[in-house]
């Protein structure tokens, strides 16, 4: 298995993402027949054969760089992700409606919020492991803001006085309520994509619509 | 003692050395067997002539001020340069001109990628020589020189700049739907051309289903009768041009190497009619790139139409070593 893992040809290698992502994205992949259990067992193996595709499993950052250099053919991550790396030029070719988050500025409650420091500082502090996200955002709108990246937890950055506020990705919003943290703007709204190798999109084009097809149709809500 | 080198940069020793020259050379030979002639230009230009051919593709990353003052640059290709050599040297001598060049270009790049600021290029440029013909030309030199470094299975994708851009007229789409979706195809993110297409009012859905599935489109000949189907004026002119070059192609019994790819948008602001990319199954970047601007020689004050393909010599190398072409 190993051996295959290097040589072009045999199954098409599909980069899934753990974390708050996988469970989503394995009940996907169950809906087109690919064999997930090797996935959802116990097994500290990162590489899984998933029948006619083989599963190698990562974190969803990481998904782009395995994709970008062919190393994976195809993969399975957030829009996040992939505008916080835009410059690694893979083909995006399905939105899978999975992982529906929402990319916000949250500030403390209470806090007399964005505008107050921007006008007597003429800018703000904002914590994020989303940094070209966050710079872009608030540049388009002419904002002055310092960007420091963190690499978890931003929610803490506030509370201790890091920064006024954080770029985040929020599903439930649960996280930001139990640090006293309140959304003041929506950045973007993101979902997983399917995305491809520009080699592997071009070389195995049969294969990779084929897949992009079948995931299209069990992304689509039921009617 | 260890003494560094700009990122991005690399010293090359004798083993590697001695297998890049074989590249080098038998790709010059397959050069000089279609009457193609070496030529070389300086590695620090004005900045102005570089930019000359086109603003946003050769924005050099480096450029700096000699002891007068003058702005030079790396050149970021050989393309531009050779289009002014011909403007510049060659006015005496009647077309076309069939030029080669091994060469280094200069790019920015982004830390810890992985990428080089200096890399290899070797490639050809047919100048004045027009129509499928001259394409189909410059697409079999490749498809030798290809085979000559013992990458077999490489593909050849083939589209044609005018393609995209002619449907989008067709279909009535605006100034602003067009830009949209050609820079997002550009970046390859169908996903959000898919989106700016149904959220373009001026457009009825059946246009947009047609955007969206031409988008998609390579394969053989299928694909070409299967797009036979959609657009309107500019579209199918387009359209006959990519037939015609397929067929010239076909002539020359290199197609099965050829991929029709209707989808392909290159960033390069110059292509003007037919456009290549390069794969390797063992590489998962593209390996060369090039095609048809027959616009550019104008902005250096000759009129011809012209052609040509670049090779990464680094990346070559790589795929040979990938798929187990024997060493020196």
């Amino acid at each position: 298995m190993f051996d295959a893992l290097r040589r072009p040809g045999g199954p098409l290698k599909l980069a899934v993402p753990r974390g708050a992502l996988l469970e989503e994205t394995l009940m996907l992949l169950d809906r087109i027949g690919i064999d997930t259990s090797g996935v959802r067992g116990d097994s500290r193996s990162l590489v899984f054969d998933g029948g006619e595709l083989t599963l190698v499993t990562m974190r969803p950052y990481d998904v782009p760089t395995y994709v970008e250099a062919g190393a994976a053919d195809v993969g399975i991550t957030g829009k996040d992700v992939l505008i916080e790396q835009g410059d690694r030029p893979v083909y995006e070719l399905v939105d899978l409606g999975i992982g529906r988050c929402r990319m916000v500025l949250a500030t403390q409650k209470g806090d007399p919020g964005p505008s107050e420091h921007q006008r007597r500082l003429g800018m703000m502090r904002i914590a994020t492991k989303y940094p070209r996200i966050a710079e872009r955002h608030f540049e388009q709108r002419g904002r002055q803001v310092e960007v420091v990246e963190v690499k978890g937890s931003i929610e803490l950055a506030p509370l201790v006085g890091l920064a006024d506020g954080i770029v985040d990705l929020v599903a439930t919003g649960r996280t930001l309520a139990e640090n006293n943290l309140e959304v003041r703007e929506e950045i973007v709204t993101c979902t997983a994509r399917l995305v491809a190798n520009r080699v592997s999109y071009k070389i195995r084009a049969e294969e990779v619509d084929d897949l992009a097809a079948r995931l299209r149709a069990a992304a689509e809500p039921a009617p | 003692m260890l003494h560094p080198i700009p990122p991005g940069t690399r010293d090359v020793l004798p083993d590697e050395m001695l297998e890049l020259r074989r590249i080098q050379s038998a790709l010059l030979d397959v050069f000089a067997e279609y009457s193609y002639r070496e030529v070389r230009t300086p590695t620090l230009e004005y900045a102005d002539s570089l930019e000359l051919g086109d603003r946003r593709s050769a924005d050099a990353a480096y450029r700096f001020f000699d002891d007068r003052g003058e702005l030079l640059a790396l050149r970021t290709d050989m393309t531009i340069p050779i289009a002014r050599l011909v403007a510049g040297r060659l006015g005496g001598v009647e077309p076309p001109h069939r030029l080669c060049y091994l060469a280094n270009a200069y790019r920015a790049v982004t830390p810890q990628r992985g990428e080089l600021r200096e890399f290899g290029q070797a490639g050809i440029e047919l100048i004045g020589g027009a129509g499928p013909d001259a394409t189909a030309e410059v697409i079999e030199v490749l498809s030798r020189a290809l085979t000559a470094v013992g990458l077999d299975r490489a593909v050849i994708g083939l589209g044609n700049a005018g393609l995209w851009a002619g449907l989008l007229v067709d279909c009535g789409a605006s100034r602003e739907t067009a830009e949209r979706s050609s820079e997002l195809l550009v970046r390859h993110d169908l996903v959000g051309v898919e989106a700016v297409l149904r959220e373009a009012a001026e457009l009825e859905d059946a246009h947009v289903e047609a955007l969206i599935e031409v988008i998609g489109l390579r394969g053989g000949g299928e694909v070409l009768d299967r797009a036979a189907t959609f657009g309107g004026d500019r579209f199918t002119s387009a359209l006959g041009r990519l037939r015609t070059t397929s067929a010239a192609v076909a002539d020359r019994e290199i197609g099965h190497k050829v991929q029709i790819d209707l989808g392909m948008l290159r960033d390069i602001g110059y292509y003007s009619g037919a456009t290549i990319e390069v794969y390797d199954p063992t590489v998962g970047e593209i390996i060369g790139g090039g095609g048809r601007y027959d616009d550019l020689m104008g902005k250096f004050g000759v009129n011809l139409p012209a052609a040509g393909f670049t090779l990464y010599i680094e990346r070559i190398h790589k795929a040979q070593i990938q798929q187990g072409v024997s060493g020196v």
